[in-house]
């Protein structure tokens, strides 16, 4: 022992790392021939003994040392499974280098010792609940690994407190573990998911890779607990590490093909006749429905592909490639082509790379050769490149050839063709041939060159070519009369079977065409057709039967002659064969039946081989899949759905969104407006906000029940709709009939709706629950309140549900329109990798103050409309300004920073406010307490203050919402945040285009309204603008971006118009943008504000002259 | 996702094995040995090999086959990459990847690859955070590791992982605070016969050794950020700042690390530096052949070229050769077929030649196609493409860091066909 101890130390000196079993094996007599063979068991034996010794020994440097040597045993894959028990003694070891050998230890035997494994559980489960947060994950780590299923009971536990755990670090951990429990126990699968849909809701960026994957693993079929990770997943997605980045991308894709509908439709021409077959039932069918309807992209759809993009920048090539494919399986066609530079890019990459990139590139490049052309030349085979990259590299350029590059194309193939990989040649000639084919202007280029390498010297080269041309040929069998006879005069040459069978074949088949040479091949044939290869004796038995038919003055001697050769020959094919041409061809009494229509059997025209790519259904595989690699399906491989016809509910991914709520207006009862709004289509998507406010007026009444429903997942809200719809119509005719009356009043919506959630697709008959998504609020309630009257007596429960899911689906709705700026606010955020830190959590979380929120903000909107008159009303923000301002820097605020936004939402707190968005961020080290807004000047400024912000972690960031009366001038608005230590005077400046609020109204009541507003409340100007601002699009988006105005439809062209009302006072303020000419343009603004209007105009001119 | 690991020299012996998850037998890699008989290059030895239960996927690096035993369906490239992560990772950590350094160092590589995957999916890939839970090796430190009796596992609780940027260690100190980056830009190219390019295209690569103390934000901005037309980033780069701005903004990892690649505007002509005078025939009767190469400066920007060296790959049928070199030596294994010409530096007075005599084997035929020259060559002190850094920024940190650009331009995939 002690010779062991010394020679330690000078193994330490030498190299310190060295692996102990190797030193061990020297210093030891007995390993020295250990070193040698490990296989022979005394040897082994005995070494093991020694460990054993070292293990049980008190000495630290022993133990660590034997430790090694026994590592070293297992990475080799020896056995040192007997040494468990001493091995598992040192579980509890202080020294944490001996303690990780021992886990590398456990984790590996475990599973052939259980029953010893069981001894270091207690270790485990008293470090589960150590302070340190890295204690805690590896020893929940190397429990979850033991696979020992008699300790699957505490591993659950373990994961599921783990997944709890205030360290997403440890979190992380129990999502591994989860799979690891999974593989060892498939009956935990419903707990699991359980334990999975919680840590899906983690806005941990490290915990979202490790927990997709295990949904991968354990439960990919329930889609459904993604619905409300989506938008998050998305916008976490580039702040993952890059492993979690490919699982999330491909589950997203998943995701997104069972969500949304297909982008690659123009006209959505199926699912208009879906829709037509809803509304046929429909009796008052309005004819505009019949009109195509144009694709409109999910905007999570497109959140997605946005997101996702500047991951193909990352310098991970697995990461590229499943963006690669995301794009391909999800973006709409014009979109796919972002990806071909990158996807070029990684050919830069390693071999193994190249390879994988390569058949991608291939099966993407059958259906898309636009993409890739212009990089035609990257894929040029060098003589370096390994042989399959070769023949990849073959097949794509073969892909790409068209009209205008066959030319290069076939220059360098013809360098190809020399080349030493004789293999590589073979598959250049085939790719020849495959050109000529599909190109056929150089099909006579193509068979002269593939002529020409008849007289190589490389058999393989030769016979390849006599194939190619013999399927050319079949392709175009008019001319070309003359290459047969070449290929006949060059038969004696040929040796290799294959090619000589090709060109027996070509003559038979052709023999009419050459019907001097064809028989003296034969009479070639007779004579070696002993010697042939048995390919060779078909061919030829067929070319004599084929020349009997057509020429059988000269051949009938010859062919009989080779028959009767056949017919002794060793192999039974041939024999076979012989026997039934011989039946076929030579009449006599018994078949002659069969023998009139040997002529049709054997020189029937046959249909010419297609020659196509290898890569051709590959796409039936998801790219980027090992599946798709090995073309076999995988096991573990998840197909990839159709696009549905028809989009499932997009509400179900919404997150409420909950606003705290401080002060509250009693409701007053809502203006009901009969008047439907005549906007146009277009119109719809960007006044969304207008629609849904209104579908909550019927639902704010069901509050209560509203939260916990919408909670439920899209798919079951649907079917209760279904369910209970069609119960209740049943159930009460009366009421059917009634809401059907009032669906066909407000018909003139129909079109609207058809572009509603698919929801109301579903539903076969408009029952109550179509009237209540309808415009006309008062009809909705109508409906509604008949229905549950009648129902009510037969079955109480059911039309309780039935409003309840209404309700609920009515509020996703209403909360998706809410979520919707605020998620690309976010996104463009997070895209920056700038200040991680920074990363705003949804706001979901701060605020658990209420419930009630989502349909109080209707029941407001509702309310202020009432104040100004009823034709117009408060339509929802056709556009969101991303753009954020500082409020506090970083620096000055010792490490508290702040940011601001106008959100353009009305304000919850008093309707004369301006809604202003903070996103506080705690860069220090030290949690933040108390953070508040204090002192504020002037002192009359009417300021809705947010919550005291108990504590900001380090790192951490919140987002909280105030509400400031700016009283309708810019004035900045100056206040005190405060922490607990300290002031800081900030303040925040509105633009005057945040102080409106956006209306709709129609053209007939905005030309009333501006002339009451004419003379001194009018100013205008004219600016000049660039060209391509001159339609409609680009003009309301700068127009949008710097003033929160409604669009207002116009029934000319080149007029825009649009409306709002100022925050405070409500004075109304109309725009009008009317293009003349080239590019010069009126602005004319109407308000009585005069002032605004002026400053409102000089933003204006900035904006559009701009742009 | 990844089941095993096996580790298996160009012979065919695995002398490493590393299960995440049950133990998969070794026998399982019979299916890849036999692929491996099968190919006549180790290259050539599929990446991915479809076996009755698992599949098999590989890399060839460094003289080194490195297998993973997959058994369900996963991203190829998302094995692919972290294969090469590992071989880099041994790399970086021993110096070398080789048979004998792993062999060597068998614990360490074992409780590396136990790290970096857990359960099979990828846990600690950075080489930062690697390197703080088990410390590479160094004499200086096995020697106080000898006296203290401490070991090369990190005992400080590691912070890396738990961080926001997973990919600098925390705690940073050097009495230097240096930054240097090397432009390297690599020229692929194929010439034909007549000296005419084929293809051309400028890669390009910023490598970074970074010694800053503390965190300091490095914004690094081009003269002409225009000239780059693909460009792929360490995780670190704000990948915001370089769209809007074309700046790369970043907070580095600590020590060495690819910072960019790029692919230089394919617009822009690319300046082939040298040129190549072949003449290789090979006489139709008798079994002999001439070789004459010739090697001289083209557009190289008023630089010299340096390590400029010809490789060619001789068809099978040469029996022997006889050559003389005007400047430099040339090597010749006539078990492989391998010409090897070193010239160094190009003297554009003094053109080095190569010339002599090829003897074929006697009734050989005459080869079908004449070898290409591979070429590789060095310039200092020139970005090809014409690329140019323009200044350095750091924010965050008071010091006043060294630094320092050093552009080189080689041959990439360079060839001459003939």
């Amino acid at each position: 022992m002690l010779s062991m101890s010394t020679n330690n130390l000078s193994y330490s000196d030498q190299g310190g790392t060295d692996s102990a079993v190797e030193v061990g094996q020297e210093t030891t007599p007995t390993s020295s021939n250990a070193g040698a063979g490990f296989g022979l068991f005394s040897v082994d034996f005995k070494k093991n003994e020694d460990l054993k010794e070292m293990l049980e020994s008190n000495k630290e440097s022993l133990k660590l040392e034997a430790m090694k040597r026994v590592v070293g045993l297992i990475a080799k894959g020896k056995n040192a499974s007997e040494l468990f028990p001493a091995v598992v003694k040192n579980v509890a070891s202080k020294n944490i280098e001996l303690k990780k050998l021992v886990y590398v230890y456990l984790v590996r035997y475990a599973e052939e010792q259980q029953d010893l494994a069981l001894l270091s559980i207690s270790t485990f489960q008293r470090a589960l609940k150590d302070p340190n947060q890295l204690i805690r994950a590896s020893a929940l780590r190397v429990l979850s690994s033991i696979r020992v299923p008699i300790i699957v009971p505490i591993m659950m536990l373990a994961i599921k407190e783990a997944a709890s755990d205030m360290s997403p670090y440890v979190r992380k951990t129990s999502a591994h573990a989860i799979q690891k429990l999974y593989s060892l126990d498939q009956d935990q699968k419903e707990l699991l998911i359980e334990v999975i849909e919680k840590l899906l809701k983690d806005k941990s960026t490290l915990v979202a890779g490790s927990v997709v994957m295990a949904f991968e693993e354990v439960c990919p079929d329930r889609i459904d607990l993604i619905h409300k990770n989506y938008r998050k997943l998305c916008n976490l997605l580039v702040d993952v590490e890059e492993w979690g980045q490919v699982v999330i991308i491909s589950m997203l894709t998943r995701y997104a093909r069972t969500q949304f509908t297909s982008p690659w439709k123009e006209d959505g021409v199926f699912d208009e006749h879906n829709e037509r077959a809803f509304y046929e039932s429909d009796e008052e069918k309005t004819r505009d429905e019949t009109e195509a309807k144009p694709y409109m992209m999910d905007p999570d759809h497109r959140l997605l592909l946005r997101n996702t993009k500047p991951l193909l920048q990352s310098r991970n090539t697995a990461v590229v490639m499943s963006v690669a494919q995301l794009y391909w399986h999800l973006a709409p066609k014009n979109e796919v082509s972002i990806v071909t530079k990158s996807l070029v890019r990684l050919l830069r990459s390693h071999r193994e790379v190249q390879y994988i990139v390569l058949q991608n590139i291939a099966t993407m490049s059958i259906q898309r050769k636009g993409m890739f052309e212009p990089y035609m030349k990257s894929f040029y085979v060098r003589s370096t490149d390994a042989t399959h990259i070769k023949s990849l590299k073959l097949e794509i350029l073969t892909s790409l050839a068209n009209e205008a590059n066959i030319s290069t194309i076939l220059r360098e193939f013809q360098t190809y063709v020399k080349s030493q990989d004789k293999q590589f040649a073979a598959g250049t000639i085939q790719a020849i041939g495959r050109c000529a084919t599909n190109i056929s202007e150089v099909t006579d280029t193509c068979l002269n060159g593939l002529v020409l390498l008849l007289s190589n010297r490389d058999e393989t080269v030769v016979a390849e070519s006599v194939v190619v041309i013999r399927k050319l040929l079949q392709i175009q069998p008019t001319q070309h009369s003359d290459i047969i006879k070449h290929m006949a005069k060059l038969f004696d040459n040929i040796t290799v079977p294959m090619a000589r069978a090709s060109i027996l074949w070509l003559m038979g088949e052709y023999c009419e065409r050459v019907p001097k040479i064809a028989p003296d091949v034969l009479r070639k044939m007779a004579k070696s057709f002993t010697s042939e290869e048995d390919i060779v004796k078909l061919q030829t038995v067929n070319l004599a039967a084929k020349l009997y038919l057509t020429n059988s003055k000269q051949t009938k001697l010859l062919t009989q002659y080779i028959l009767n050769l056949g017919k002794y020959d060793q192999n039974y094919d041939i024999r076979d064969r012989t026997r039934f041409i011989r039946q076929l061809i030579v009449p006599n009494d018994k078949n002659g039946a069969l023998s009139k229509y040997a002529h049709r059997i054997l020189l029937a025209p046959k249909p010419a081989p297609v020659l196509e790519s290898a890569y051709k259904d590959r796409d039936r595989y998801q790219l980027g899949t090992l599946s798709h690699t090995i073309n076999t399906k995988a096991s573990g491989y998840l197909e990839l759905s159709d696009w549905p016809a028809v989009a499932p509910d997009q509400s179900v991914r919404n997150v409420e969104v909950i606003e705290p709520v401080k002060e509250w207006a009693p409701s007053l009862g809502k203006t009901v407006k009969s008047k439907p709004a005549k906007s146009s289509d277009d119109k719809f998507y960007s006044d969304s906000g207008e629609e849904e406010e209104k579908g909550s007026g019927s639902s704010s009444s069901e509050d209560g029940s509203s939260s916990s429903s919408s909670e439920e997942s899209g798919s079951d809200a649907e079917s209760h709709v279904q369910k209970n719809s069609s119960q209740t119509s049943e159930e009460s005719d009366k009421s059917s009939s009634q809401s059907e009356k009032s669906s066909s009043e407000s018909d003139s919506e129909k079109k609207e709706r058809k572009t509603k959630t698919p929801l109301q697709k579903k539903t076969v008959k408009p029952t109550a629950k179509d009237c209540d998504s309808d415009e006309n609020g008062n009809v909705a309630k109508e409906a509604n309140s008949s229905s549950a009257e009648e129902s009510s007596s037969d079955s109480e429960s059911d039309s309780d549900t039935h409003t309840d899911s209404d309700s609920g689906t009515e509020h996703k709705k209403k909360t998706k329109s809410k979520a919707k700026p605020k998620v690309e606010v976010k996104s463009t955020k997070d895209v920056s990798l700038l200040d991680l830190g920074d990363f705003t959590p949804a706001p979901v979380t701060q605020h658990k103050s209420s419930v009630l929120s989502p349909s109080l903000l209707g029941d407001l909107e509702g309310l202020s409309l009432s104040n100004v008159s009823s034709t117009i009303q408060l339509s929802g923000p056709a556009f969101v300004p991303e753009k954020s301002h500082d409020l506090l820097h970083r620096m000055t605020g010792k490490g508290l920073s702040a940011q601001y936004q106008f959100p353009r939402q009305p304000c919850l707190y008093q309707p004369t406010m301006v809604s202003v968005q903070i996103s506080l961020t705690n860069t220090t080290d030290h949690p933040l307490e108390q953070i508040h807004i204090g002192d504020r000047s002037p002192t009359g400024l009417n300021i809705h203050c947010f919550n005291t912000i108990e504590c900001l972690e380090p790192e951490a960031s919140v987002t909280v919402f105030m509400g400031i009366d700016f009283n309708d001038s810019t004035q900045a608005a100056n206040f005190q945040l405060c922490t607990k230590e300290d002031h800081f005077s900030v303040s925040i400046q509105p633009a005057i285009g945040e102080l409106l609020l956006p209306i709709t109204m129609t053209e007939l009541d905005f030309r009333k309204e501006q002339g009451k507003l004419l003379g001194m409340n009018e100013s205008s100007a004219t600016i000049t603008m660039a060209a391509e601002n001159m339609t409609s699009q680009p003009i309301s988006r700068p127009v949008a971006t710097v003033a929160n105005l409604g669009m207002v439809p116009s029934s000319q062209d080149n007029v825009h118009r649009f409306a709002g009302k100022t925050a405070n006072s409500g004075a109304v303020v109309l725009v009008t943008v009317e293009l003349r000419g080239e590019s010069t343009a009126l602005i004319t603004i109407n308000t009585e504000k005069s002032v605004m209007g002026s400053m409102l105009l000089r933003d204006l001119k900035l904006a559009l002259a701009q742009a | 996702m990844i089941n095993s690991l096996f580790l298996i020299n160009p012979s065919g012996e695995i002398f490493l094995e590393k299960h995440w998850k049950s133990v998969v037998s070794r026998s399982v890699c019979d299916y890849f040995l036999e692929a491996k008989e099968k190919a006549l290059e180790p290259e050539d030895v599929p990446p991915v090999i479809h076996t009755p239960h698992h599949y098999l996927i590989s890399i060839y690096r460094d003289k080194l086959f490195f297998l993973s035993v997959i058994q369900t369906e996963v991203p190829p490239l998302f094995v692919i990459e972290f294969l090469h992560r590992v071989a880099e990772m041994i790399q970086d950590y021993f110096g070398e990847c080789s048979e004998t350094v792993v062999k060597d160092h068998m614990v360490m590589v074992y409780e590396l690859l136990e790290e970096m995957l857990d359960n099979g999916f990828p846990l600690a890939t950075e080489s930062n955070v690697l390197k703080e839970m088990i410390r590479p090796p160094t004499i200086l430190r096995s020697v106080v590791n000898t006296l203290t009796g401490t070991s090369n596992v990190g005992d400080t609780l590691l912070t890396g992982q738990l961080s926001t940027i997973p990919w600098r260690r925390a705690g940073v100190r050097y009495t230097n605070n240096e930054a240097y980056f090397d432009v390297v830009e690599e020229i692929d190219a194929i010439l034909d016969q007549s000296g005419t390019t084929v293809f051309a295209e400028i890669q390009g690569v910023v490598e970074a050794c970074v010694k800053l103390s503390g965190m300091p934000d490095l914004t690094l901005s081009f003269m002409n950020p225009r000239l780059l037309d693909d460009v792929s980033f360490h995780p670190c780069v704000r990948y915001k700042l370089w769209e809007s701005e074309r700046v790369l903004s970043f907070i580095p990892p600590d020590g060495n690390f690819t910072l960019m690649t790029y692919h230089v505007n394919a617009q822009n002509l690319v300046a082939i530096p040298v040129y190549v005078k072949q003449s290789i025939s090979f006489f139709e009767c008798g079994s002999d052949g001439r070789l004459d190469v010739t090697v001289g400066p083209k557009q190289t920007m008023g630089k010299t070229v340096e390590g400029v060296m010809v490789t060619v790959h001789l068809p099978k049928t040469i029996l022997s050769i006889n050559l003389t070199a005007t400047q430099g030596s040339y090597t010749y294994d006539n078990g492989t077929k391998l010409l090897v010409w070193d010239i160094g530096k190009l003297n554009p007075q003094k053109l080095p030649n190569l010339r002599g005599s090829l003897s074929l084997q006697a009734g050989a035929p005459k080869p079908e196609e004449n070898p290409s020259l591979n070429i590789d060559l060095k310039i200092q002190q020139l970005a090809i493409s014409g690329l140019k850094v323009n200044r350095l920024d750091m924010f965050g940190e008071k010091y006043k860091p060294f630094k320092g650009v050093k552009y080189i331009t080689k041959a990439g995939k360079f060839q001459v066909r003939t």
